[in-house]
């Protein structure tokens, strides 16, 4: 459970966030949405720790974590998939995987054991597990950033447009990955997305930034369903 | 085969390949530091003749060659680790000039630091192996006990570097740190650790470099020992690609075997304009390195 309240970010002049309040339920999937620069990649790297707030704060289970080291607030349970996938192409899928592992203790057998589970969920990084990450393509990459987070697991997972980039079959494939998981494991995740279609098509929750503010917070279907959003917040003008 | 092994050329690439394996230490200190943090450490050589004095100059002569070494690893690190704490910390995300002139200026000071300590006059170490060639049936081979002690002593700093950065938890974390520094932290990397880290294991090596040099060299130890041999070092880091471990200590080699030749064959005052001729023809056509790969990293 993920509690932001009053966040207030700033870069020099320009305000990112204003007063953002919602809140992210474990088992849920929240999706914020908006056009760019609406904020949305500022509020993940704000609750990961990577951008400091100038107002506000943010809550994981009831205490707060703002002000924490992203280095510390992964530690305590918040994977973050960063825009971009950030996968270290230099680096072998496995060597990728074991950096994403680092902060959980295990004996090598168990980290092995670890990855074996993923492989299996995610068979083609098993198949590709020493070649080297920068060989992956668009999709696969993407399965190595989210494996990477879970691997360390997590209970909050971020995920930053994860469809960007990739072919509208995969973005659907993927989108039921993170359905699963979500259902599956209790996982609390907040997905930012451009592609509000298909993100609405798996959230439980969507909040909609505009310019840095909260213009709506409301279940999925209810978001999905108002014209007023579609047509002003969304682009999606049938 | 006796013949062979007493020849000139011969007796030229293995003289070579022994002040080779110096620069390619030397390189690959500044490589280590280049690849986490973007800097070009000009003290590197002072920081690591500093080290030297440290474990010879304060414990001689009671104590035995390995002990002064192991003293001055220890020095070496802990000057290494200051120094990013301190000095280089401030010159992160500056412009490029600044942390030149900064390094520039650590070395100006460490070296008069040094001098007015231990004053300039030369001071000779001990040397654990003899410094005088083998022979075959009388003729000298170009290779002598301490010498192989020095390329054996290289080989080994490699070896232990390489298998560091590749088998290790920390190797992980410093190889993510310098590729990535936001993905690492993302990741729980503490990547501010990770360069001092770096820069730890990378005077440590210069430390090692600096007692190899004072022990060998007809000068000894002197705050300056380290300078010419920084300036090759420098230029095999150069030739071979600041970003490449491996080209910096195949370029080191190549460059000490190329001096040997030079210097024998035609004149050893030629060895400077030779190196900075290669240095000025490779930063022409490969200005990134030889062995950095042409399309440039950076996620």
């Amino acid at each position: 459970m993920i509690g932001v309240s009053g966040l207030s970010v700033s870069y020099g002049a320009v305000q990112a966030l204003r007063d953002v309040s919602f809140s992210a339920a474990p088992g849920k999937i929240t999706t914020v949405l908006g056009a760019n620069g609406a904020g949305k990649t500022t509020l993940l790297r704000t609750i990961s720790g990577l951008v400091r707030p100038r107002a506000g704060e943010v809550t994981l289970e009831g205490d707060r974590i703002t002000g924490t080291h992203a280095e510390d607030i992964v530690r305590r349970g918040v994977g973050h998939v960063p825009e971009g996938r950030g996968v270290i192409a230099e680096f072998t899928v496995e060597e990728n995987l074991r950096l994403g592992s680092l902060i959980v203790r295990r004996s090598r057998a168990e980290r092995q054991a670890a990855f074996e589970r993923l492989y299996g969920q995610f068979p083609v990084l098993g198949e590709r597990r020493r070649q080297s990450a920068g060989t992956l393509s668009g999709g696969e990459r993407q399965m190595l950033a989210m494996a990477r987070a879970l691997v360390a697991e997590p209970r909050v997972l971020l995920l930053d447009e994860p469809s960007l980039g990739l072919a509208p079959l995969v973005t659907a494939e993927l989108m039921s990955t993170i359905s699963q998981l979500c259902a599956t494991t209790g996982l609390t995740v907040i997905l930012v997305e451009q592609n509000a279609k298909s993100a609405l098509r798996i959230a439980d929750q969507a909040v909609v930034l505009y310019i840095g503010r909260v213009v709506a917070d409301d279940r999925a279907e209810v978001v999905a369903a108002d014209e007023r959003l579609r047509q002003y917040y969304l682009g999606l003008v049938e | 085969m006796d013949a062979f092994l007493t020849s000139r050329p011969v007796a030229d690439i293995l003289g070579g390949l022994t002040n080779g394996v110096i620069y390619s230490l030397v390189a690959l200190s500044l490589v280590l530091i280049w690849r986490s943090t973007r800097i070009l450490n000009f003290a590197q050589g002072a920081m690591a003749m500093l080290a030297a004095y440290v474990g010879f100059a304060i414990l001689a002569p009671t104590t035995n060659y390995w002990i002064s070494m192991g003293v001055a690893v220890v020095a070496g690190i802990v000057l290494g680790g200051l120094t990013e704490r301190t000095i280089v910390r401030a010159l992160y995300g500056k412009p490029e000039i600044n942390p030149v002139v900064a390094m520039v200026g650590f070395l100006l000071v460490l070296e008069s630091v040094a001098a007015a300590i231990w004053s300039t006059v030369s001071r000779s170490l001990p040397t654990p192996f003899s410094i005088v060639d083998w022979q075959l049936r009388g003729r000298p081979v170009a290779m002598s006990p301490f010498a192989l002690y020095e390329v054996v002593t290289a080989v080994v700093v490699m070896v232990v570097i390489a298998v560091v950065f590749q088998f290790t938890r920390v190797g992980l974390q410093l190889r993510a740190a310098a590729l990535n520094p936001e993905v690492s932290r993302l990741l729980g990397v503490r990547v501010h650790r990770m360069l001092t880290v770096g820069w730890m294991l990378a005077s440590g090596v210069g430390a090692i470099t600096a007692v190899l040099v004072a022990s060998n060299y007809f000068t000894g130890l002197t705050p300056t020992t380290m300078d010419g041999v920084f300036a090759f070092g420098f230029i095999a880091a150069a030739i071979g690609g600041l970003d490449s471990p491996v080209g910096a200590l195949v370029s080191g080699v190549a460059l000490g075997i190329a001096f040997q030749f030079v210097g024998d064959y035609l004149n050893s005052n030629a060895i400077i304009l030779v190196a900075l001729g290669l240095l000025i023809v490779s930063l022409m056509v490969r200005p990134n390195g030889v062995f950095t790969r042409r399309a440039q990293r950076r996620v």
